[in-house]
């Protein structure tokens, strides 16, 4: 029997912005059901990273693999709706409630409707499904980006620095979806600077320095 | 086109006009804005009523473009990158992003014309015979508008350029619009003329459809 497809597979991948390279020579492989924790200091390149294993920053060289496709080919586009991204800043849009927020990427992604007030009760936000997102705390924002991922049901979440602006019990939350994509045989790859915080939800770690992933 | 294309095109332009509901920039800013520029034309160039019924047809058109400007800029500052990350990770087909964007400001685009042609009839005493014209340059001007809005703002974001760049892209590129909108109503029970205009503007509506579809892609790639 072989071994299932890292679902992230970059081998010797660089990246550069103009005259600035970002990462250099990059070797990462995750394998279904791991999790695996980046860690950094500020302008290590662990958000670069990230855009590139999401598909949206295309890497300048070297071999890129996410979810068996290869990030140099037109499939790359084929892969995103399997793909689940919280980033630093909220992606919502103020005007539109949390509701509907929810509502708008259930739409896009072809998800029955229904399922984002469920996501949105999951995460705790049930009674405040009204509440426009302009109005919400960023805690709030960021547990309906959580709320989205529970009901787009991501392969492979990337989460940016996860612990930002977050109470106990929504880290508790975080932890829930990470157990969550692991258990359907998916896997995580999260970036922080914050060893400690991060390190009950992952099973492996390495450090982003100079460009580059130490293991 | 699909099913799931037209799903998305529709969750898109849902999402803009829900937004637009919310924020009230067309209907509390654009609109009276738009009415006071009407305005502001009898008094500068005095209340003669064969003059304001012959430019009467132009300002409506201009004040219509220069706003419809307006429009697209607004709508190229209100995504930030997170959401456009958000929106190509959730999968959508970019030629479905520009229809959806496309739809929703030209509806808001005709209904900035409904209004602003009655604030014209009124402030100018317009000739209302063979406006039924109108049934048609109304939303081909608005769905041309909004092509080229949507466009140039896609533009825009990829080049990193800002909104600045938008109204020089969409300026001289709304021209044919313009002309095309104000000479089919001029020429209207001339020797029909008109309908050559209108072929002009339906000319320019498809090529902005055909641009847009193409460059769709590459564009949400490299913003």
């Amino acid at each position: 029997m072989t071994a299932p497809h890292p679902h992230v597979d970059f081998s010797g991948v660089a990246v550069r912005i103009g005259l600035a390279t970002i990462l250099r020579d990059v070797d990462l492989a995750v394998a279904p059901g791991e999790s695996v924790g980046l860690f950094g200091s500020n302008g290590a390149g662990k958000t670069t990273l990230l855009r590139v294993i999401a598909t949206l920053l295309r890497p300048s060289g070297g071999r890129a693999y996410v979810l068996g496709t290869d990030l140099d080919s037109q499939d790359r586009f084929d892969i995103r709706p399997r793909l689940g991204l919280i980033g630093h800043l909220p992606a919502l849009y103020p005007e539109l409630s949390l509701l509907g927020n929810l509502e708008f990427s259930a739409r896009i992604a072809g998800v029955p409707i229904p399922a984002a007030r469920k996501a949105l009760e999951t995460v705790g936000l049930g009674l405040a499904a009204d509440r426009r997102a302009g109005e919400a705390s960023h805690g709030m924002q960021r547990r309906v980006e959580f709320a989205r991922e529970i009901m787009l049901e991501p392969d492979l979440l990337l989460l940016d620095e996860p612990h930002s602006a977050l109470d106990p019990s929504a880290i508790e939350l975080v932890e829930h979806i990470v157990a969550g994509v692991l258990e359907r045989s998916g896997a995580v790859v999260l970036v922080s600077h914050d060893v400690a915080r991060v390190a009950p939800m992952v099973t492996r770690t390495a450090e982003l320095a100079g460009g580059t992933v130490n293991e | 086109m699909s099913d799931h294309f037209w799903r998305q095109a529709l969750a898109v332009a849902r999402r803009d006009l829900d937004r637009e509901r919310h924020s009230g920039e067309v209907a509390w800013v654009t609109i009276p804005f738009g009415a006071i520029a009407l305005l502001l034309v009898p008094l500068a160039v005095g209340i003669n009523q064969d003059v304001l019924e012959r430019i009467g047809t132009g300002m409506l058109f201009v004040v219509v473009m220069l706003f419809g400007v307006l429009t697209a800029v607004r709508r190229t500052n209100i995504e930030t990158p997170a959401q456009r990350d958000a929106i190509a990770l959730l999968g959508v087909d970019p030629v479905a992003e520009f229809t959806g964007k496309s739809m929703a400001t030209a509806v808001l685009l005709l209904v900035f014309e409904v209004v602003m042609g009655a604030v014209a009839v009124a402030l100018y005493g317009l000739d209302l015979s063979g406006w039924g014209w109108m049934v048609l340059v109304m939303p081909l001007t608005a769905i041309g508008l909004a092509e080229l809005g949507t466009l140039s703002g896609a533009i825009a974001a990829s080049v990193q350029a800002g909104p600045a760049l938008v109204p020089l892209l969409v300026t001289p590129l709304a021209v044919p619009l313009l002309l095309g909108a104000t000479q089919t109503v001029e020429s209207i029970g001339g020797d029909g003329g008109n309908l050559s205009w209108l072929i002009l503007m339906v000319i320019v509506v498809l090529v902005l459809a055909i641009v847009g579809v193409i460059t769709a892609r590459p564009l949400q790639e490299t913003r």
